[in-house]
């Protein structure tokens, strides 16, 4: 495809997205009480759009992960939370 | 449109989801073995399930002219009790012989735990004693690079794997490189917030080419859509992709890699 027609196809839809980003970014900084490690995830991740570098969504991916390399001792829960808390459990 | 549903958990589904998907141009689908949603709570919850895969299931598929296989194991969510998972484990090599069963699925971690680890070495020996293919399940989320990682050592470790016989599945940006590079074939979950959507696995397919690649839906109890793959075919559609392409990522591709299984026929005349 050519840049026009990724334009065409998909620019309404990134968009819509984006401004869906800063709606949520706007209501959490509106709200009462501490944010966490998601939300500092949350701007390290968006950081990585702007810095220049190829391969973004893969940049943001790897913001949210682990990066820890040994298994944990023990699965306390099964869910994930979509950011890495920091701890190596 | 012809297509093959690789990965769908169809117990958790209604019978309509069947007629939609036959409707839509699915001829197979391949069901792995998956949390329930709650914890079983002794081995025998898991015969009789493994009994739904390999007897109702497939019978709830055929009225609809669709195949169904499955795949057989203990899931990563409910691998912490090894002890469990050692129960259930020596259930399932009397169940291998069942014409709908491919083999070991979907094994893998959850939150990368020494025990989900143990309990996925279990079941690579069960693969490799059997000669068995193996579907694997990478973890959700923030901890999907680091089991992917550690699935991989895995699964190098044990001479007796062929990479060629094993999918890894649930592969995003950040792992189908590490997944495809070490000769293994990898799955792209078309899912809601928490895996791919359309536009990002065709977006993989063109960065890293079509070849040991399928798509998959899989559909469960959660919000999740069983016509994932064929609305995927269509965004393909409409990027120019031609049918032949199409084709082969959503047909040609899972054919290949189940037909290593010698029970895997899409019809009399296996086209
Ligand atoms: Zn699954």
């Amino acid at each position: 495809m050519t840049q026009q027609q990724v334009l065409d196809l998909y620019f309404l839809d990134a968009r819509h997205k984006l401004i869906e980003v800063a709606a949520f970014l706007d209501r959490v900084e509106r709200a009462d009480g501490k944010d966490d490690f998601r939300l500092k995830a949350f701007r390290a991740a968006l950081g990585r759009l702007n810095d220049g570098q190829n391969e973004k969504v893969k940049q943001v991916l790897l913001a949210f992960s682990d990066p820890t390399t040994r298994p944990i001792a023990k699965a306390k829960g099964k869910s994930a939370a979509g950011a890495w808390a920091g701890k190596t459990g | 449109m012809r297509y093959i549903e690789p990965h769908a958990h169809m117990v958790s589904r209604v019978t309509d989801d069947y007629e939609r998907m036959a409707i839509a141009g699915c001829e197979v689908v391949c069901e792995p073995a998956f949390w329930a949603g709650f914890d079983r709570s002794s081995a025998a919850g898991f015969y009789d399930y493994f009994c739904q895969l390999t007897g109702h299931e497939p019978a709830r598929a055929a009225k609809f002219g669709l195949k169904h296989f499955s795949w057989l194991c203990i899931n990563p969510k409910e691998a912490e009790d090894v002890k469990l998972a050692e129960e259930v484990i020596a259930l399932i090599p009397e169940f291998l012989n069942c014409p709908n069963v491919l083999g070991i699925g979907e094994i893998g971690l959850n939150k990368n735990s020494r025990n989900e680890l143990k309990v996925l070495e279990m079941h690579v020996a069960l693969a490799a004693r059997y000669h068995q293919l193996i579907l694997v399940h990478t973890p959700h989320l923030e901890d999907k690079l680091k089991g992917t990682r550690l699935i991989l050592d895995v699964l190098k470790s044990d001479r007796r794997i062929r990479p060629e016989r094993v999918i890894i599945d649930h592969v995003e940006e950040h792992t189908v490189g590490l997944v495809l590079d070490a000769g293994f074939w990898a799955g792209m979950t078309l899912y809601p917030e928490t895996k791919c959507s359309p536009a990002r696995a065709i977006d993989i397919l063109e960065t890293y080419g079509q070849e040991q690649i399928w798509l998959n839906s899989a559909c469960d109890w959660g919000i999740s859509d069983p016509l994932a793959v064929p609305k995927t075919a269509l965004e393909m559609k409409k990027r120019g992709h031609p049918a032949a392409v199409i084709d082969k990522v959503i047909y040609q591709n899972p054919k290949l890699f189940l037909g290593q299984c010698p029970k895997f026929k899409i019809s009399s005349k296996d086209r």
